[in-house]
């Protein structure tokens, strides 16, 4: 054997040839376990940022789902997933199964918000103003103020809505020059903006307050485009639990929602991007930029940004009341020392910043102009409406309170990460017409309060008309119903005030229905095994669901590895054939250069196989001497990756690399595959032209070499 | 003395597609032990056919091959092979050594083959070897930073290395100068005297037939006779084939 090798390496080093072969295989192997180590940590690093974020190690769902669970979307849809009614079965059988650490339920789904158009509630302010002058308190705050404090506020929004009169018309006379836009705008509207325009309808305002609001109310707010929908996604979970479970979740601003308590959790990445005034959010984007290096002076994408900044002031000037804004003129002239003297010109020049007045002018924007506005469309503390259609695709509304903003630690910038919004469980289940305890509650309440009985439907003809009906099921007589008091029942009590307070038990928690279920495990590298455990207990306990793991749960998001895994195969697939052929023809040419050798060995003693191992061994050397330098060289360059780490290049990949950095960790499947390939290429190349070796005859050596 | 191989009515037969040749004729040859014999002949009179059957790279079509006492005819790939190795050694016309392998290793490479001495032994065994043919000081160096005399003294020591009963040789001096070839012989003349191995080489040089001790002269793929040396280069003389062509002859 040493004989063997001995003669291997000096044949290989006798033809340069060799020197081709091993220096592709060595870029071959170095390519793989290179790219094999560093695909390996964004996949576990994309584990982290799936499981860690939203999916868990494994997720169940109904069996009966046509289908797939997409937790991220699969080509922007959701996955129309049928109820788990009976989640506490399921539950206690998960948790009996080895591995398994704990199960959360969800039930994921995405629903539109809207949030106040800007005319609406100054129109409202002023209104709750009017009554609080005239006695009548509806809102709290104002209560016990001074006439002269109220008349003065009143002079204010007065300010305001002119205020946004003078933008409105600058948005009609825009959207008369585009043909399509001016068709959506109604001439009602138009000849009332005219009207508001005029100082005499102002100076006859207070004439008839109400009506003249009622009048703005009608006319001019629908004129306002303000009105912006956000699309939200959310989770609607045990939230305690899964902030347990979930441990990379951390609130970024206000509270978690009380335990057992119903609320919602805004991911703070949509509630910065989608809810924060857009002035204030592109500065944010400006401040982080410059942080990392990138400069105004040369970067197109912030140059945008403060073109934006500065022409968009339309949504600062559209918040601000009469009082605000002349204070805001005042402040801004001083610290500016401008001679500009309206409040568009003035924002416009503060927003005008480079690289060298932009820490001044953001510490001025944040001080000086969103005390006066409202930083955020959805603030914490807000009560949040929010519309599904349920499963009998009737609107359903639930109001939840907003405790605070999450994020997940390392994930901060993911767009992917921070879409989900969390929402609790009791709130889900009502979105989605579900019966929750507290609608069978009402449920009751209701047929207690109207008489009415459960009638069943084999007997509903008979007890509708046969026999017994004369007993009247219900009677509407028109006018007799008093609408305020039926809305002052004992059900709407409970919707609006307690629901907020009410706490609800862990059993009334689990007890209910649940989409899918996140399931998380003591050994995640025991995933399959797991998978394997819980399928078998569905299948005997009839719990009549799915699970899969999270890759799976991600839906395309979790393919991307195996997508680049399948290119890296690809790649290092050609280097490897071009190898092979070269060494195929490489020994080929060797194997008939040396018959007399072979003839020789062959006359002296050798028997047939140890001439085919020599062939062979000849080719595992070369494949392996440089195999293995080509696994040094690709965990050297891993290692030198490793000290600094790969920097994420924008947000999204934020999620890939559960982070903002990759750190590439050396794994052992792409040494043990390049082995098993080498293997293959050396002796596949190798095999053909070694058999021709071995059957050299020992006669050659009896022929004089040509 | 007893027969160390015995050639009784062999025939040889090629298939050259669809043409049948005879290289052998109805041979019938015995060698004892300890002689140091030729055959002779002139190109394609089955010299080298006669050889390859004793040296059992190839069997008879038909008739009895023994060597050593083995009938080969009825022997598998697998034992030639193991016949050859143990009882067999070869010095080819040129010389055939493994360009990639030391002096030392080529001499060593038949042991390693038989597997059978530990390395100590095989050391000792290979430089007594290449102290008998000269090469001590060369163990060293490739086969080619060697004079062609040189690496047929190399291939000399590696077929006596395993002690075999018979060496045999294929135009032994035919790639080399006279004056080499001489020393060549004289190498191989001692050894068989020395040591009792039978040698069996082939040759139409008479300078190298004169060293044998008989001649078994061939012609026509038949066995013309045995003869002494001298009678043998007379015959050839009569046969009309020039005298003078000395050793350093090239093989057609």
């Amino acid at each position: 054997m040493v004989l063997l090798v001995r003669i291997a390496v000096r044949n290989l080093l006798a033809s340069p040839i060799n020197l081709l072969i091993g220096g592709l295989i060595l870029l071959g192997t170095m390519i793989f376990v290179l790219l094999g180590g560093m695909l390996d940590s964004l996949n576990q690093a994309m584990q982290r940022s799936v499981v860690g974020s939203l999916a868990g190690h494994l997720q169940i769902y109904s069996a009966a789902s046509k289908d797939e669970l997409a937790l991220f979307g699969q080509m922007g849809n959701f996955p129309d997933l049928p109820a788990i009614n009976d989640f506490p079965k399921i539950q206690e059988a998960l948790s009996k199964v080895e591995n398994v650490k704990v199960v959360v339920p969800m039930g994921i789904s995405a629903a539109l918000i809207t949030s106040g158009n800007i005319v609406d509630t100054t129109l409202e302010k002023l209104r709750n103003l009017y009554k609080a002058r005239d006695g009548q308190v509806t809102d709290p705050k104002l209560a016990g103020l001074p006439t002269h404090e109220l008349n003065q506020r009143i002079g204010s929004e007065i300010a305001h809505v002119r205020q946004i009169i003078k933008v409105l018309r600058g948005d009609v006379d825009k959207a008369m020059k585009d043909m399509i836009s001016a068709k959506s705008v109604e001439p009602r509207n138009i000849e009332a903006l005219k009207r508001v325009e005029q100082d005499d309808f102002w100076a006859g305002f207070e004439k008839d307050p109400y009506a003249n609001l009622e009048f703005l109310e009608n006319r001019i707010a629908p004129i306002v485009t303000d009105t912006s929908l956000v699309f939200l996604r959310y989770v609607g979970t045990d939230l305690d639990k899964f902030q347990k479970s979930f441990d990379r979740m951390r609130i970024v601003k206000g509270t978690p929602v009380p335990q057992g308590q119903r609320g919602f959790l805004i991911a703070d990445l949509m509630h910065e991007d989608q809810m924060k005034l857009k002035t204030a959010r592109r500065l944010d984007k400006i401040k982080d930029a410059l942080a990392n290096g990138r400069l105004i002076a040369n970067d197109d994408e912030l140059k945008r940004f403060i073109k934006e900044n500065r022409h968009q002031t339309r949504e600062l000037v559209l918040q601000l009341d009469g009082l605000k804004t002349a204070t805001l003129v005042k402040t801004l002239e001083d610290e500016l020392g401008s001679k500009e003297t309206t409040i568009d010109a003035l924002l416009s020049e503060l927003l005008d910043t480079t690289d060298a007045n932009f820490d001044q002018r953001y510490k001025q924007f944040y001080e000086l102009v969103v005390p006066q506005v409202q930083l955020y469309r959805v603030k914490v503390g807000d009560m949040l409406t929010i519309k599904a259609f349920t499963k009998s695709g009737y609107i359903q509304n639930v109001n939840v309170k907003v405790y605070g903003t999450f994020a997940f630690t390392g994930l901060e910038k993911s767009p992917l990460a921070g879409a989900t919004s969390l929402m609790d469980l009791m709130s889900f289940r009502e979105l989605f017409g579900y019966l929750t305890s507290d609608k069978a509650d009402e449920l009751k309440e209701i047929q207690r309060d109207t008489g009415a009985k459960t009638v069943s439907r084999e007997n509903a003809e008979a007890e509708l008309f046969g026999e017994g009906a004369d007993e009247v099921v219900a009677e509407a007589t028109p006018g007799i119903i008093d609408p305020d008091a039926a809305l002052a029942g004992t059900g709407r009590k409970l919707r609006e005030e307690d629901l907020i307070r009410r706490v609800y038990t862990q059993q009334q928690l689990d007890e209910g229905v649940v989409l899918h279920a996140a399931v998380m495990l003591n050994d995640p590298r025991r995933l399959d095994e797991t998978i394997a455990r819980i399928e078998q207990v569905a299948k005997e306990q009839h719990l009549g669901i799915q699970v899969v793991s999270w890759q799976k749960a991600s839906g395309l998001l979790g393919q991307i590895i195996n997508v680049f895994r399948a290119l890296l195969f690809v790649a290092v697939g050609i280097i490897f054939i071009a190898a092979m052929l070269i060494m195929y023809l490489s020994v080929l040419m060797a194997t008939l250069q040396r018959t007399q050798m072979f003839g020789t060995m062959r006359a002296i003693g050798a028997q047939k196989g140890l001439i085919l191992s020599m062939v062979l061994i000849e080719s595992l050397v070369l494949g392996f001497i440089f195999g293995g330098l080509g696994m040094l060289a690709g965990a050297g360059v891993l290692a030198i990756i490793a000290t600094k780490g790969i920097a994420a290049p924008n947000d999204v990949m934020y999620f890939f690399f559960s982070g903002p950095r990759l750190i590439p960790q050396l794994s052992t499947w792409p040494l043990v595959v390049a082995l098993a390939i080498i293997l293959v290429v050396t002796v596949g190349s190798t095999l053909l032209p070694a058999l021709m070796a071995m059957r050299v005859s020992p006669l050659r050596a009896m022929q004089a070499d040509e | 003395m007893s027969a160390i191989v015995t050639i009784r009515d062999v025939v040889k037969e090629y298939n050259l597609g669809a043409t049948v040749v005879q290289a052998l004729r109805g041979v019938s040859l015995t060698v004892d032990k300890g002689e140091f014999i030729s055959i002779a002949g002139p190109s394609g009179s089955g010299k080298t056919t006669l050889l390859n059957l004793i040296g059992c790279v190839d069997t008879a079509t038909r008739g009895v091959v023994e060597v050593a006492g083995k009938n080969t005819a009825h022997m598998s790939e697998r034992e030639l092979t193991n016949l050859r190795l143990n009882t067999i050694g070869f010095i080819f016309q040129s010389f055939n050594l493994v360009s990639v392998l030391s002096v030392f290793q080529n001499v060593e490479f038949p042991l390693l083959l038989q597997n059978k001495l530990s390395t100590k032994e095989r050391k000792a065994r290979v430089e007594s070897l290449l102290e008998q043919v000269g090469l001590l000081t060369h163990l060293k160096h490739r086969p080619n930073e060697l004079s062609g005399g040189q690496r047929q003294r190399v291939a000399i020591a590696r077929a006596l290395v395993t002690e075999p009963l018979i060496v045999l040789a294929d135009e032994p001096t035919a790639n080399l100068d006279s004056e080499t070839g001489q020393a060549i012989l004289d190498l191989m003349k001692s050894l068989n005297q020395k040591n009792g191995t039978t040698f069996i080489f082939s040759t139409h040089d008479h300078r190298v037939m004169r060293y044998a001790n008989a001649v078994v002269r061939i012609a026509d793929g038949k066995v013309m006779g045995r003869e002494t040396p001298q009678d043998a280069v007379a015959h050839e003389m009569e046969l009309g084939l020039d005298p003078k062509k000395g050793p350093e002859a090239r093989a057609s």
